[in-house]
């Protein structure tokens, strides 16, 4: 029997140091990409490559960073959601709306939450938006693509009526009524570093350890790759879809959080087109659109590479419109990469 | 490579004035799968060579080098006595060679004229002539006798009448060489008297066909040569009035390699599995895919299903499984009632399904081997919030060494396994949750010989440790491996069963294979 013996003979492919060193680099691109970026800007401007710029730059890392986490679990599923940008807007509204106080005619009262409670309910609202995501797609059968293009736009018109168009200039709160510290999370700082980046890592750990060491990590990485094949093992398919559009629509109501609480104001239209932003980091940071591939830190490093190229040409100068431009270009030669990355793996023969 | 025993073999140069399209040494591989090992053949003009081979035998890789979707790794077709490699469809059919596939390539969103004419539309003064489209086609149609008017969308037409759009097509285009793959699978049997009719007058028209089917009886009515392949290799070669059914199963299925025999030594149990009046819905809506099945396999019994495409083996599997929702009957699982049964229900209960289609249902490609085998079972190393990696190791190393996966490792991608291991991955996966009913289709699909018997020990091992082992086969030889009772199913109910004594012919006959339909 020829056959049988042969049979592991393929999975040894001699390799030369020189596609090793590809590989490598191939494997490493994002890192290298955001160092070459650093790189450059840092020579063409003596102002990229200083602490101030650097903790500027981070504060917008952290809104996208929280942004492309949320995506790249969804992305992982092998689904898509295009609703964070309006969630991030109507999460920031909702904030500021219950800042404001919320009058219960009927009682006769105007209700001031806490803090602390304003946060836990702007996060259900988040949760409530990737619920809607989830029921839609897990259960309903919609294209994930229809289906948060659908709640893209609701949630950014809820987000309208609720302020009639207005932005929510006071969320300063009053000490007198027991709510102040909304914009603590935006301003303050530990160790001189912007407390939101302390929050987009923290989220990240826990993303992290929820990928890679928990069972629904497990169930998350085999649904993308095969949902039948999942399915047939046990995986609650239907519910990891549910879990991944409820944990991206709160990533995104967090993000909203902060982002309010940086610009200590909240409106409707905050937010817009950040979710292409998002997925550009994850696909960047060398996920899969397909489901099934990508990691935490690539996402990261795809959100800090997004972010430091786009900040390093308003630096130097170059016109927004270029801007768009090259961020364009970037994504596209990430996913080309990220062809050829995956291109020929998985296919028999 | 050992050289294909052959009875009557075509060597050198084949006779050009009757022989339209002939096979060389004809070998194809796939990495370490050698799906072709040097075929010979002629195809005579005007009349019918049949291929005739169990599945995975080589006879659809032949099918699309004959017609240009791959090339050949070695040896040469000659075409009209010269050599000629045919690297495309298109160029396939620019020498006249056309190809009905066995799931038919018609766009069932268009009508019966725009797909004769996809690719190659008659284009008139303004844009595309659909008059002398419509004329052509209405012309087609009265040569073959089918009442289908030009206008009707595909998707309106019985799967018979779509046969006869496709072959249509393949008129269209003037083929001199028609290549049929199971062109009858879907037709009932006027419908296949009506097929038999236009291949004697594309016959007498001198166009050459080039036929394939598992209906042996049928296809030796209409047949003028046999070519029998078994395991990639050619086993036989003759014209019609030198054979005879028995001469075709014969070399069909070959001397038994030993694939092992049913375990003994060992007290069967209880009823593992009962199934009562099982019936499951088509997947097309009307009738049956399994109707009022009863079937009980004991702990320690190993149950073979035997049965032809579309007799509801699947179906029968996915809806134990808790797949595929049962609309009537009972199913218990060691005396006890399951109702509404959910996949990882099942799977918690000690019943599991290795699918068929190991691509499509069994593997997450993008995960590593190690990560494939522990899927099923994570909950048995999950301590708290989390997986435990050094228990998780121990689950691997252990599904590897049992059912002896050829790996780098457990961390090697599952792409780089050949196809004998990534079945014993699929199955390693669902004996590592510890089941004690194991349904398993079609395990020895597509996967070579070696690791064919492998597979069977594997499972008959388990069967004396006290597990129920129901698999499913459409090989006959695989019938007489492993199990204790054959059960042949035959359009969604047990036609027949046998217990291991039972001949290959007797199984054959029960299903209907060797019956005209």
């Amino acid at each position: 029997m020829t056959d049988s013996t042969s049979g592991s003979s393929g999975a040894k492919p001699g390799k030369s140091g020189g596609v090793n060193l590809v590989h490598l680099i191939l494997e490493g691109r994002a890192f290298f990409a955001l160092i070459a970026i650093i790189a450059v800007f840092s020579v063409l401007s003596p102002n990229y490559f200083s602490l101030s710029n650097f903790l500027i730059m981070s504060s917008q890392v952290a809104i996208f960073g929280l942004l492309a986490i949320g995506m790249l679990l969804v992305i992982l599923s092998g689904g898509i959601d295009l609703s964070v940008g309006s969630t991030l807007a109507l999460a920031g509204v909702f904030a500021g709306f219950l800042m404001q106080g919320v009058e219960l005619t009927s009682l006769g009262v105007i209700l001031y939450l806490p803090v602390w409670a304003v946060v836990i309910c702007t996060l259900a609202v988040g949760a409530f938006v990737g619920l809607v995501n989830g029921i839609l797609v897990a259960w309903l059968k919609v294209p994930a693509f229809v289906a948060t293009l659908g709640t893209l736009y609701v949630a950014r018109g809820v987000a309208l009526l609720m302020t009639n168009g207005l932005t929510f200039n006071n969320l300063a709160g009053r000490p007198e009524l027991g709510n102040t510290g909304f914009e603590w999370l935006g301003f303050n700082r530990l160790w001189g570093v912007p407390f939101s980046i302390f929050v987009l890592a923290a989220i990240a750990v826990a993303t992290y350890l929820l990928l890679t060491r928990t069972p629904f990590g497990r169930w998350l990485y085999s649904t993308g790759g095969n949902p039948k094949a999942a399915e047939l093992s046990g995986v609650p398919v239907r519910s990891v879809y549910i879990w991944v559009y409820v944990l991206s629509g709160m990533c995104a109501a967090v993000a909203g959080i902060v982002l309010s609480s940086q610009l200590t104001s909240a409106g409707p239209t905050a937010g817009t087109t950040y979710e292409l932003t998002a997925i550009a980091a994850v696909v960047v940071g060398g996920a899969s659109l397909m489901g099934g591939r990508g990691t935490v830190g690539g996402t990261l490093l795809g959100a800090f590479v997004i972010v430091f190229l786009g900040a390093g040409l308003v630096i130097i100068g170059v016109s927004s419109y270029w801007q768009t431009v090259f961020t364009g270009a970037v994504i596209v030669l990430a996913v080309m990469l990220n062809s050829i990355q995956y291109g020929g793996k998985g296919r028999p023969g | 490579m050992k050289a294909p025993r052959t009875d009557e073999s075509p060597e050198g140069r084949p006779d050009t004035a009757e022989v339209v399209l002939a096979a060389r040494n004809v070998a194809k591989s796939f990495g370490a799968v050698h799906a072709l090992k040097g075929v010979n053949f002629d195809v005579h003009r005007g009349q019918v060579t049949t291929l005739f081979g169990e599945n995975g035998a080589g006879k659809s890789t032949l099918m699309k080098i004959l017609s240009g979707v791959q090339l050949p790794t070695s040896g040469e077709l000659i075409l009209d006595g010269e050599p000629v490699q045919i690297r495309s469809t298109v160029e396939a059919r620019d020498r006249g060679i056309s190809i009905i596939h066995q799931e038919l390539s018609l766009a069932p969103n268009m009508n019966v004229r725009d797909n004769i004419f996809m690719g190659r539309e008659i284009m008139g003064r303004t844009g595309i002539d659909y008059a002398a489209e419509e004329r052509e086609t209405r012309a087609l149609m009265r040569e073959l006798e089918e009442d289908i008017d030009p206008l009707t969308l595909v998707e309106n037409l019985r799967l018979g009448q779509q046969q006869i759009v496709e072959i249509a097509r393949a008129l269209s285009v003037n083929s001199r060489i028609l290549i049929m793959d199971e062109p009858t699978s879907a037709l009932s049997a006027s419908e296949v008297e009506v097929l038999f009719g236009v291949i004697r007058d594309l016959k007498a028209k001198g166009v050459s066909i080039v036929y394939i089917s598992h209906h042996l009886e049928e296809a030796l009515t209409i047949t003028d040569h046999a070519v029998v392949l078994r395991d990639g290799i050619m086993t036989a070669y003759a014209p019609r009035d030198e054979i005879d059914l028995e001469w075709i199963v014969r070399n069909m299925v070959g001397e038994n390699f030993d694939l092992g025999t049913p375990p003994e030594g060992h007290e069967m149990g209880p009823p593992a599995l009962e199934l009562k009046g099982l019936c499951v819905p088509a997947a097309s809506g009307s009738g049956y895919a399994v109707n009022r099945l009863d079937l009980t396999v004991r702990s320690g019994e190993v149950v073979c299903i035997y049965g032809l495409m579309g007799a509801g083996r699947t179906e029968m599997m996915e809806c134990v499984a808790g797949r595929l929702p049962a609309s009537e009957g009972q199913i218990l699982l060691h005396g006890k009632e399951v109702s509404n049964p959910t996949i990882a229900g099942q799977i918690g209960a000690g019943l599991v399904l290795v699918p068929e289609d190991r691509q499509r249902d069994g593997l997450v490609q993008t995960m590593s081997v190690g990560r494939n085998l522990s899927l099923a079972s994570i909950g048995q190393f999950t301590r708290g919030l989390f997986t435990n990696r050094r228990e998780e190791d121990v689950i691997v190393d252990q599904a590897i060494r049992e059912v002896t996966v050829k790996t780098d490792g457990a961390s090697a991608p599952i792409g780089s396994l050949s196809g004998g291991n990534q079945q014993k991955v699929v199955i390693g996966k669902m004996l590592a949750t510890k089941p004690s009913v194991v349904l398993l289709d079609e395990p020895s699909r597509g996967i070579d010989i070696g690791a064919k018997s492998e597979v069977f020990r594997i499972l008959a091992d388990h069967a004396k440790d006290g597990m129920a082992v129901i698999y499913s086969t459409s090989e006959v030889g695989e019938c007489l491996a492993i199990a204790h009772r054959v059960i042949v199913m035959r359009r969604g109910t047990i036609a027949a069963e046998f217990t291991h004594d039972v001949t290959k012919e007797q199984i054959m006959a029960a299903s209907g294979e060797s019956l005209v339909a």
